[in-house]
């Protein structure tokens, strides 16, 4: 096998991993300490796509335009979290779903009203385009590493928020045990509408860190949100560390299955039946890992400490 | 409660619009999600086409009345039964997409009604699924990629690698490249439609590839997206990229406007082009400039061209449209001033016409458009036509 592509392709992998990690690190927090089912988690992708977008249309730098997303989308999930998701909490997971779906059509429509329908493309600097040589014959695009960088310091950053400080402690606190980390005198609601605030940073990062590949489109964070629901369940709820590793093994397991998996056909089946067969099953490949992985360990890979199943 | 009064009122104004026109149509099309491009530009030329026709075919006054199919083949079968069932329509028309138009003919053609595709030509509607009161104004999926295949022959490409959405159009498409081209396909990736928008993957087995061409076909707004990634990639300086239906009026602002010159000069193959040399086509062309101040698409031209065919039938049977034997004779004949030139409609009910090159140009003023090259495909029928037994 040629090992210039497959390198290529684990970069590729990786680089979609960062994406999904982004996603799931929200999500798995919101999920995992505040019981939430926020199917409403892609919108954020959307419009931090979309505000950034714009930011950095105003402005006329794309850095400058992400540097003001952050504090934007962290007043904007605070806003969604006590005017809309603070009643939820109480009740019950089908409600929180239908819920949250609601938010998904309002923001669509929202942003639909606000933007257009045909969306807004970002160009890149012109210092972030082209390729980069990685040596060893390999060539990637450089703007692909800025993301798989960008990606790895906001994981650092989150594990030492998480791990090293004491918001961070009251964070797994809450994630193993809400109610007795309540007792002990933690003020649960500021604590969730923190998280809530990250989440959505993170999410908006992540849908403007992307757009300038795949432009900006009302609807755009449904399908990553799919997948990152996939990533914390087989990181196990309410777990970071987790949520980084199943989403770098979803984002490398999807990609070497549409990069090889139909090779890996040929050898078995004809070169029509392959074909066919190949599409079809790379879709599926990560949905086949996650209920493997369920079923030798129910709650993930990692879930946090003390943390019991998921009610 | 207020929902309902709206609800009420909506269906209310509905009636009595439908109430004063002789003839409705019915046209289905994309006008949300960001597909929306592209169905806004195709009911800017129907509009167009009532204003030049002063809203009458005939004596008979006529009215369109839009479904849309939210790009999404469920969605677009509800927006025509709404259309069949509710409305009560006498023809239905448009259809971008192949997948929405499988899921929508029955519906039409169960119901005793005329369907003509102003847009999406998917196979088994020209084969074994083909019907009497199915029409198609615009081409076969197969056919233009056919002439990109034999284009690609004529520039002496003798390695190909092909990207496509995995539906039934982008197999269609690579099926037609496949067809007439005669040298290797070395590789080949059908990818998930339409939520995929990030080819990192196919481009890296692209480079590894190393093919004298790449042929792509991804229509709507993921079209940019994949050259924008394609000139990221640092490829598009290297592997010339042929396409079809991805270059148009649409995404060529949007290439124009990131800077993306190396699109410039790029070609494709079709059946028209905006500066197609006939009274029709001068016409339509300088008047959709001026009332909309771009230049339309494909999607526009056929759309067009759909109402003048619907107009001649009606006029065929002065009138009667419940004639139905005669709207398909007259159908069949397609006499009316197309904006491709002429053509003559084949046994499946699809057109014979001829293909060209085009190509990506900068026009007078600076904007960029496409423009029509020599014939590659000369009076050209679909291969599924054989396939077809019609029934009456």
């Amino acid at each position: 096998m040629d090992y210039v592509l497959l390198i290529e392709q684990l970069l590729n992998g990786f680089q979609l991993g960062i994406i999904l990690f982004l996603m799931a690190a929200g999500l798995t927090l919101v999920f995992g300490i505040m019981d939430l089912v926020n199917l409403a988690h892609g919108s954020l992708f959307m419009i931090g796509a979309f505000v950034g977008g714009t930011l950095a249309l105003a402005t006329g730098s794309f850095l400058l335009g992400a540097v003001l997303m952050v504090p934007a989308m962290f007043v904007i999930g605070i806003l969604i979290e006590t005017i809309a998701l603070r009643t939820l909490y109480r009740r019950s997971h089908l409600d929180q779903v239908l819920a949250t779906f609601g938010l998904i059509l309002f923001f669509n429509e929202a942003t639909r009203l606000i933007w257009g329908p045909e969306g807004l493309v970002i160009p890149l600097p012109d210092f972030l385009e082209g390729t980069v040589a990685l040596g060893a014959g390999i060539t990637y695009p450089l703007y692909r590493v800025v993301i798989i960088g960008i990606g790895l310091l906001v994981a650092l950053g989150l594990y030492l928020l998480v791990a090293k400080t004491r918001f961070g402690m009251l964070v797994r606190a809450g994630a193993s045990n809400r109610t007795m980390a309540g007792a002990l005198g933690v003020n649960i609601p500021v604590l969730f509408t923190l998280v809530f605030g990250i989440g959505a940073v993170l999410a908006g990062l992540a849908g403007l860190i992307i757009t300038p590949i795949t432009q900006a489109a009302i609807g755009m964070g449904e399908d990553v949100l799919i997948l990152a629901f996939v990533v914390i369940v087989i990181g196990g709820i309410g777990s970071v560390r987790g949520a980084f590793i199943a989403a770098v093994l979803t984002g490398v397991i999807d990609t070497m299955g549409r990069s090889f998996l139909d090779l890996l056909l040929l050898l078995v089946l004809p070169a029509n039946a392959a074909e066919a067969a190949g599409p079809a099953l790379s879709s599926m490949l990560i949905y086949i890992l996650m209920a493997g992985i369920l079923f030798f360990r129910p709650q993930g890979l990692f879930p946090p400490r003390g943390a019991t199943a998921v009610q | 409660m207020l929902k309902r009064i709206v609800g009420a009122t909506a269906i209310v104004a509905c009636i009595s619009t439908s109430a004063s026109a002789d003839i409705k149509i019915g046209f289905v099309t994309t006008l949300t999600t960001p597909a929306a491009v592209i169905g806004r530009d195709m009911r800017d030329a129907v509009e167009l086409a009532l204003e030049h026709i002063d809203y009458r075919m005939g004596q008979e006054a006529v009215e369109v009345i839009y479904g849309d199919d939210e790009f999404n083949a469920q969605k677009g079968k509800q927006a025509t039964e709404r259309l069949v069932l509710r409305d009560n329509v006498d023809l239905v028309t448009g259809y971008i997409w192949s997948n929405v138009l499988l899921a929508s003919a029955p519906v039409v053609l169960n119901a005793d009604k005329i369907l003509i595709s102003a847009n999406a030509g998917p196979s088994p509607m020209a084969g074994r699924r083909c019907h009497r009161n199915f029409f198609n104004i615009s081409w076969q999926n197969d056919q233009t990629p056919m002439a990109l295949g034999e284009l690609l022959n004529q520039e002496s490409i003798q390695t190909l690698y092909v990207v496509a959405p995995n539906y039934v159009a982008g197999q269609n498409m690579v099926a037609g490249v496949e067809r007439s081209f005669t040298g290797e396909v070395v590789g080949k990736d059908m990818t998930v439609w339409p939520s995929q928008r990030d080819w990192s993957a196919e481009l890296s087995k692209i480079k590894a590839a190393g093919p004298e061409a790449v042929f792509m076909f991804y229509p709507g707004p993921a079209g940019p997206a994949f050259v924008k990634q394609y000139q990221q990639a640092g490829l598009i300086e290297t592997i010339p990229l042929f396409s079809v239906y991805t270059f148009d009026s649409i995404s060529l602002p949007l290439f124009q406007d990131a800077g993306i010159d190396s699109v410039l000069g790029s070609k494709m193959t079709q059946f028209w082009a905006p500066d197609m040399d006939n009274e029709q086509n001068r016409k339509f062309v300088a008047a959709f400039r001026d009332k909309y101040g771009r230049y339309p698409s494909f999607y526009a031209a056929q759309s067009y061209d759909s109402i003048f065919f619907i107009k001649s039938a009606v006029e065929g049977v002065n009138g009667n449209i419940q004639d139905l034997d005669g709207m398909r004779a007259a159908l069949r004949k397609a006499e009316f001033p197309s904006v491709r030139g002429t053509f003559r409609m084949g046994s499946n009910h699809f057109p014979i016409q001829n293909f060209y090159e085009r190509r990506v140009v900068r026009d007078t003023e600076g904007n960029w458009t496409t423009s029509v090259g020599p014939v590659v495909l000369e009076n050209h029928q679909d291969p599924y036509a054989s396939e077809c037994e019609m029934e009456g």
